[in-house]
């Protein structure tokens, strides 16, 4: 049972330009399960390795239940950390290898055995107490670090893309299982993914980073509907959110020769920062098929069918931009048009999104609360 | 070997099938479908005697000088010059009686002596060499380790006059010591760069997940790492033991009488008076054994040392 609080903390490699994570600030609660995401080198392992104490705190400080853990090494730091690559020793049997951590605290072998048998019931690994790792399947190794963790009851659980080397759908299975096993266990736990839809399903609240700076940390509903930033909006979402230039009229935005309405205090933000242009983010699943003339129109040029649902890759037919202007949308229905055809697509429920066109920023009324999605 | 003949079947079969595909090749009774794999199964059979019978012949070729000289070590002095050598004849252990009671015994001890001594000094010293410059790297790594092998680099004849007058000086020509102290720096950096490469092989997670689970550097090390690195500490050392139980120029420069090397010691069966062939085996089959024995003893380590791939 901890809290954990990053207090720009900063980590910068020998050698690097910048730090690998710059000044991050986060506050865990206890028993709270929070994912870190971001692109790849965007500082996620190096922030949780800090926590670790895998990796020096070069500036700021991190804390777990208010103790500074600047300087104390991570044999002393009772967290438990899950490896990409599972890191099980490949010498030891699986029951060793779970009863290493309590070998090491010095509990007696009957009472390591009770504990190592309790969590490999929990994870069904009784039947392959007795292995060697190498003689595991992949799913079976993951649990087998996960039991390792969990025998410990340590402070904290870090989790570092778990899941990254199972198949895509055990991956699912899996993740349901971790989260469930969390949520039972109630131990503080930090995971690392680059998978959006992992730190949407898992996460009470997600860190997105990017370059190791944070860009926003929030509940995963807040950053779908509220994102901070034009690379959260993109980030976070699957198909990824289309982030379009478009001009501000008087009324609202202009897309093509479609104008989508704002809110007057938006309108009057825009106004307020002398913006001619910004970027607006719809997401896929806001955009309706419809007919030629009814909403932005659009020609097709890719219709990818997925079964229960089909992405429509379209661009703009009347572009003032010049440079043609990409959309995606997602579409309930079959084979929604052929390639190369015009349609409409409309802006259905939910809000458009905002952005600054330099600093992508979102960009609000004084009403948060007043963001109603408003049809073409 | 079931395994090869199986895949071997499926694709020679695949490629039979071809011309006959279609509707007729499904409907094929399964006792043709035999044939061809069968035959598929005897080629393969045919292939696999040939390797073989040329594997034998290249041992037995290598194989021949050692057997020579063994055989030869039981045979009289007389026996051991008929012109073909004959391989009947009346063994006897003649030969080595009289090679013990020249004193080749203490030679023999001398040679043991300075090959485990030194072989200990190289583990002791090498492996956390090994281990700091593997999974501990720090910023002059890469220059440790050229320097390491820089030593290698002169030819011992360039130094054995200078190392003479040294070693005469601190007046420790003769000693056993010497040839110790030789022998470890002898040893050290390659055996420092052939662990070096085992340690490579594990995963920097371990000694994280390690360290995590609450052990210190030294346990980690002791019960995660070595259990790993052990084939190849196995490999290594075998290579020390045969380099310094080989080992002649340093010997046969430094020592004398007390301090002599079953290497030097054989030469003294090369005399003026002739070659004793006989005597000269038996002496190199005494010196041969201890060698031979140890690459016994480690064969199932090495081969583990040298497959070491399969941890991860
Ligand atoms: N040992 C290291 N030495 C120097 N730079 C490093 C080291 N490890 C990581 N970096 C750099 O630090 C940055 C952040 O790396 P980090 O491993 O934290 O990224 P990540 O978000 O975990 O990415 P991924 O999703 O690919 O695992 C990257 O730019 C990377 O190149
Ligand atoms: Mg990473």
């Amino acid at each position: 049972m901890a809290t954990i609080a990053y207090q720009t903390a900063s980590c910068l490699y020998e050698g690097a330009a910048n730090p690998a994570v710059d000044r991050l600030t986060l506050e865990v609660d206890d028993g709270e399960f929070i994912v870190l995401v971001g692109p790849s080198g965007s500082g996620k392992s190096t922030a949780l390795r800090m926590l670790a104490g895998l990796e020096d705190i070069d500036e700021g400080n991190i804390t777990i239940n208010g103790k500074d853990m600047v300087g104390v090494p991570s044999k002393d730091r009772d967290i438990a950390m899950v490896f990409q690559n599972y890191a099980l020793y490949p010498s030891m049997t699986v029951a060793e290898n779970m009863g290493f951590a309590l070998k090491m605290r010095g509990v007696p072998a009957g009472e390591r055995r009770r504990q190592v048998e309790q969590a490999a019931e929990l994870l069904d690994l009784s039947d392959f107490l007795d292995r060697k790792p190498a003689k595991l399947s992949g799913g079976q190794r993951q649990r087998v670090a996960m039991g390792r963790a969990i025998v410990r009851e340590p402070q904290v659980f870090c989790m570092d893309e778990p899941l990254s080397n199972l198949d895509a759908k055990l991956r699912v299975q899996t993740r349901t299982q971790i989260a469930a096993l969390q949520r039972r266990l109630g131990t503080t736990t930090v995971y690392v993914t680059h998978d959006q839809v992992e730190a949407m399903t898992m996460g009470d609240r997600v860190a997105v980073l990017k370059d190791g700076k944070l860009q926003q940390f929030a509940a995963p509903t807040e950053l779908y509907d509220a994102p901070v930033n034009a690379f959260v909006a993109g980030f976070i979402g699957s198909p990824a959110m289309n982030l379009v230039p478009a001009l501000v009229t008087s009324e609202g935005v202009q897309l093509g020769e479609s104008t989508l309405p704002l809110e007057r205090d938006r309108l009057a933000a825009l106004h307020r920062q002398e913006l001619s242009s910004v970027t607006v983010g719809l997401r896929p699943e806001q955009l309706e098929v419809v007919p030629a003339g009814q909403g932005i129109d659009v020609r097709i040029d890719l219709v990818e069918e997925l079964g229960s649902e089909s992405y429509v890759h379209a661009h703009l037919v009347d572009d003032r931009g010049g440079a043609s202007t990409r959309l995606v949308a997602r579409s309930h229905r079959r084979a929604p048009g052929r390639l190369g055809e015009t349609i409409g697509l409309r802006h259905g429920a939910g809000s458009v999104h905002v952005f600054h066109p330099d600093t992508g920023a979102r960009i609000d009324g004084e009403e948060m609360s007043a963001r109603v999605g408003t049809g073409v | 070997m079931t395994d090869p003949a199986l895949s071997g079947d499926t694709t020679s079969a695949t490629v039979r099938d071809t011309p006959v595909a279609g509707s007729a090749a499904q409907s094929r009774s399964s006792a043709d479908e035999t044939r061809p794999r069968q035959r598929a199964r005897r080629k393969h059979r045919g292939a696999a005697v040939i390797w073989a019978v040329l594997a034998w012949l290249a041992a037995l070729v290598f194989f021949f000088p050692v057997l020579w000289m063994v055989l030869t070590a039981f045979k009289y002095e007389r026996a051991a010059y008929t012109d073909p050598p004959t391989l009947w004849f009346s063994p006897t252990l003649e030969q080595f009686q009289a090679v013990l009671a020249s004193g080749v015994g203490t030679t023999l001890l001398n040679s043991a002596f300075a090959t485990l001594v030194s072989t200990t000094c190289v583990l002791v010293l090498g492996i956390p060499a090994a281990f700091a410059l593997s999974l501990r790297p720090v910023k002059k790594t890469k220059d440790v380790l050229f320097f390491f092998l820089s030593t290698k680099m002169l030819p011992i004849v360039a130094v054995i006059v200078p190392l003479y007058v040294i070693v005469n000086r601190i007046g420790l020509l003769d000693n056993i010591w010497t040839l110790i102290i030789l022998y470890t720096g002898m040893n050290l950096p390659i055996a420092i760069w052939m662990m070096r490469s085992f340690f490579l092989e594990v995963p920097a997670e371990l000694l994280e997940a390690a360290s995590m689970d609450g052990a210190s550097l030294w346990t980690a090390v002791r019960r995660v790492i070595l259990p790993l690195v052990s084939p190849g500490i196995a490999a290594t050392a075998l290579i020390c033991v045969i380099f310094s139980w080989n080992e002649f120029f340093f010997a046969v420069n430094l020592t004398a009488v007390r301090a002599q090397t079953a290497p030097v010691s054989l030469v003294g069966f090369i005399t003026g008076e002739g070659l004793f062939w006989a005597r000269l085996s038996a002496a190199s089959t005494l010196a041969a054994l201890p060698v031979v024995i140890a690459g016994w003893v480690a064969q199932n380590k090495l081969v583990r040392g040298l497959s070491f791939g399969a941890i991860k």
